[in-house]
C-alpha cells in the first residue's frame, strides 16, 4: 500500500514539473486529483494515468489498466484523491494476481 | 526517408501488412508485427506476436512488452482488417461482430495503447486504414464500409485528442488492391467499383505506401485528421 501511494505521489510531483501547481508541490494522501476540487484537468489526467501504469509495471511488476468500465461507472471516482486511488490500484493488483 | 524508426504494424502475416513490414525493414527500421496466425517474416529486426487484435489483454501485453524492449514506438500502422461481402438481409450477426472486432475494436485498442507510449516522447505517427467502399456507398459492403466509416470518424477525433501530445493520426483509403481481402468478391462487382473511381485501375502496394510515407514523414507534423482516398474517389 505504501509503495503504491509513493508511486502516485512521485508521478504527481513529476507531472507538476510541467504544471507548476502550488498544491501539487508536496502531495499527500488527501491531495485531490480529479473531479470536484481536483487539481488535474482531463489532459493532465491522461498523462498521469499513462505514467502511473508504466511506473506500476516497472517498479512493482504488475501490468494493470487503470481505466476500465467499472472504474468509470463508479459513484465515487477512483481518481478522486491519492488515498482513493491507491486503494483502487491495490484492488486491481489483487484481481490481476487472481487472473494470473 | 524513414530510417531507424520503431514501427508497430498489425496484420502482418500476409497482404499489404506483410509488404509494408518488409518495405520498412528493408529501409533499416524495426518492425513489430502481429496476426492471428504465426509470423511469416524472417528478418533480424522483425518481432512477431500471435494474437487477436480485439483481445484487450493480449494487445496491452504486446505493447507493454514493446515499450520495455524498445523504449519507444514511432509509428503505428493499423492495417489489420477483414472484409465480407453480403447483402444486409443475409448477413449473420456473427459476421458483423467479427468485422467490427477486427477492424474497429482492433484499431481502437492499438491506438489507445500505442498512444500511451508515444505521449511520453511527445511525438508519434498513427496511420489507420479506411476504404473507398465508405464514400462510394457500395452495395454488399454495408458492414465492412460501416466499420471503416467508424475508423474515419475515430481518426478525425483522435487527431484532435492526441494533437497536444505531438501525435498525428491520419488514414489512407485504398481502392481494391489485389490481395486476399478481395479474393472472394465477384469480378463484375470489382469492375463496377473501378468504374466509379476517377482513375479506373486497381490500386497497388506502391500507391498505398506512397500515402503512408507522406503521413509518417518527419515534415508532416502539421498533417493530421486527414483521410486520403486513392484513385480520385471523394467523400
Amino acid at each position: 500500500m505504501e509503495s503504491i501511494k509513493n508511486i502516485i505521489i512521485e508521478s504527481l510531483k513529476e507531472l507538476n514539473e510541467e504544471l507548476n501547481i502550488k498544491e501539487l508541490e508536496n502531495p499527500d494522501e488527501n491531495t485531490k486529483i480529479y473531479g470536484e476540487g481536483g487539481l488535474l484537468d482531463s489532459l493532465a489526467l491522461v498523462t498521469f494515468i499513462t505514467d502511473l501504469e508504466e511506473k506500476i509495471e516497472d517498479e512493482l511488476g504488475y501490468r494493470i489498466t487503470l481505466v476500465n468500465e467499472r472504474a468509470m461507472s463508479r459513484f465515487r471516482s477512483p481518481f478522486k484523491d491519492v488515498k482513493t486511488l491507491s486503494l483502487y490500484i491495490q484492488e486491481l493488483i489483487k484481481e490481476e494476481n487472481k487472473d494470473g | 526517408m524513414v530510417k531507424d524508426k520503431v514501427f508497430v504494424i498489425t496484420g502482418t502475416r500476409k497482404g499489404i501488412g506483410k509488404s509494408l513490414s518488409e518495405y520498412y525493414l528493408d529501409k533499416g527500421n524495426i518492425v513489430i508485427g502481429c496476426s492471428r496466425g504465426e509470423g511469416s517474416i524472417n528478418h533480424k529486426n522483425y518481432t512477431h506476436y500471435t494474437l487477436d487484435v480485439s483481445d484487450e489483454k493480449a494487445v496491452v501485453n504486446m505493447i507493454r512488452d514493446v515499450r520495455k524492449k524498445f523504449g519507444r514506438i514511432d509509428i503505428l500502422l493499423n492495417n489489420a482488417g477483414i472484409a465480407s461481402m453480403n447483402h444486409i438481409i443475409t448477413t449473420p450477426y456473427k459476421t458483423v461482430d467479427n468485422i467490427f472486432k477486427t477492424n474497429f475494436y482492433g484499431t481502437f485498442l492499438f491506438t489507445r495503447e500505442v498512444a500511451k507510449v508515444m505521449m511520453k516522447h511527445k511525438k508519434g505517427r498513427i496511420v489507420n486504414f479506411a476504404t473507398v467502399a465508405t464514400p462510394l456507398r457500395l452495395e454488399g459492403e454495408a458492414i465492412y464500409a460501416s466499420s471503416k466509416a467508424a475508423i474515419e470518424n475515430f481518426t478525425e477525433i483522435m487527431a484532435r485528442e492526441l494533437a497536444d501530445f505531438g501525435i498525428t493520426v491520419n488514414a489512407v483509403g485504398p481502392t481494391p488492391v489485389p490481395t486476399d481481402l478481395i479474393k472472394n468478391v465477384p469480378e463484375e462487382k470489382i469492375n463496377a467499383l473501378l468504374e466509379r473511381q476517377a482513375i479506373r485501375r486497381f490500386g497497388t502496394f506502391e500507391d498505398v505506401v506512397n500515402v503512408i510515407d507522406f503521413f509518417i514523414d518527419d515534415k508532416s507534423d502539421f498533417i493530421t485528421g486527414q483521410i486520403v482516398y486513392l484513385g480520385g474517389v471523394v467523400k
